[in-house]
């Protein structure tokens, strides 16, 4: 199936929870999607028998530019049918929350802790959110652009004095 | 030892403890066998049969109880940092370590804009030797344990340390 026709599908069956589509100007096709509905579209895009969309091949957070929204990216693939799509989500900067899909599927699991870990995004229902990368510790969440280093984490300094 | 030298059979050799002593240290650095970036690759390429580290009578040992020498041989984040400085406190005296590439030394492309990394090993633990590069050759690797045996000739092991 062509994106578009994934598309399509999904407006006619989530009616509001599915914003846009954008096609020009990104590199895969993408779906935006509400925040508090991406489990429950997952779990149809897995389940669908003409979909089948049985792979997250990826889970991606993104800060534009420091000031506006953070977005979560997925990249499905179906192993069997052989297609791609792609969701996208917009979330606050500060507490976003998104809803979790470690449990539909298991890529997840590590990926929403690190967008939670370096991007302070939440994901709701997840089995077990905390920081994968740094310390648990740790002040701040280093990949926003409005992050700023801490001059110094547990006695030693962050940045060299120059 | 100087007038005393050739004076006996060949099989009886005459010299000071601390040389003795020096000369097995210095034949034997084992150093601790962990890497932390890309840097290690190249430690292990120096370990392995092309180099041979082991004919300087190196060898990797698992432990820190056992280790001579510490070879930090990568980037070393912030969360491993503390975790460097406990296994240092855990080898036995006397210990030595080798700061191996840019990262060790100085945080090396990391030096801006490396929120995570610890600019310079040296900030946490007492650093003998430096090998620059990124990563250093093995040859370089080589080197440096080389200036280490060098260092180690030159010391008194059994003199108390001042403190
Ligand atoms: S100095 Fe270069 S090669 Fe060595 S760990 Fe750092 S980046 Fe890697």
């Amino acid at each position: 199936m062509t994106e578009q026709e994934i598309y399509s599908g999904l407006r006619g069956k989530f009616g509001e929870k599915v914003l846009e589509f954008m096609e020009e100007g990104t590199l895969n096709p993408t779906a935006v999607i509400k925040a508090d509905s991406v489990a429950e579209i997952c779990l149809f895009l897995k389940n669908n028998e003409s979909l089948q969309f049985d792979s997250l091949m990826n889970l991606a957070a993104h800060d534009p530019d420091g000031e506006s929204e953070l977005s979560v990216i997925y990249h499905l693939y179906s192993t069997n049918l052989n297609h791609y799509f792609t969701l996208k989500t917009h979330v606050s900067r500060e507490n976003g929350v998104v809803e979790s899909v470690a449990n539909i599927y298991r890529t997840a699991d590590w990926h929403e802790r690190e967008a939670y870990d370096l991007f302070g995004i939440k994901f709701n229902d997840h089995p077990d959110l905390k920081r994968i990368l740094l310390e648990e510790d740790w002040e701040g969440h280093p990949l926003k652009k409005d992050y700023v280093t801490a001059e110094f984490y547990r006695g030693m300094r962050i940045e060299k004095v120059k | 030892m100087g007038a005393l030298n050739h004076k006996f059979n060949e099989n009886i050799l005459i010299t000071s403890l601390d040389k003795l002593l020096n000369w097995s240290r210095s034949g034997s650095e084992w150093y601790f066998q962990f890497g932390l970036a890309c840097c290690a690759i190249e430690m292990m390429s120096a370990a392995a049969a092309r180099h041979d580290l082991e004919r300087f009578g190196a060898m990797p040992r698992s432990s820190p109880r056992q280790a001579d020498v510490m070879i930090v041989a990568g980037t070393v984040s912030l969360k491993m940092a503390t975790r460097v400085k406990r296994l240092y406190e855990q080898m036995a005296e006397p210990k030595y370590v080798i700061s191996m590439g840019s990262c060790a030394n100085s945080g090396g492309p990391y030096w801006q804009y490396g929120y995570h990394v610890l600019k310079g090993v040296d900030q946490i633990i007492p650093v003998d030797i430096y090998i620059p590069g990124c990563p250093p050759r093995p040859e370089a690797l080589l080197e440096g344990l080389m200036h280490l045996q060098k260092k180690m000739r030159e010391e008194h092991v059994l003199e108390k340390k001042e403190v």
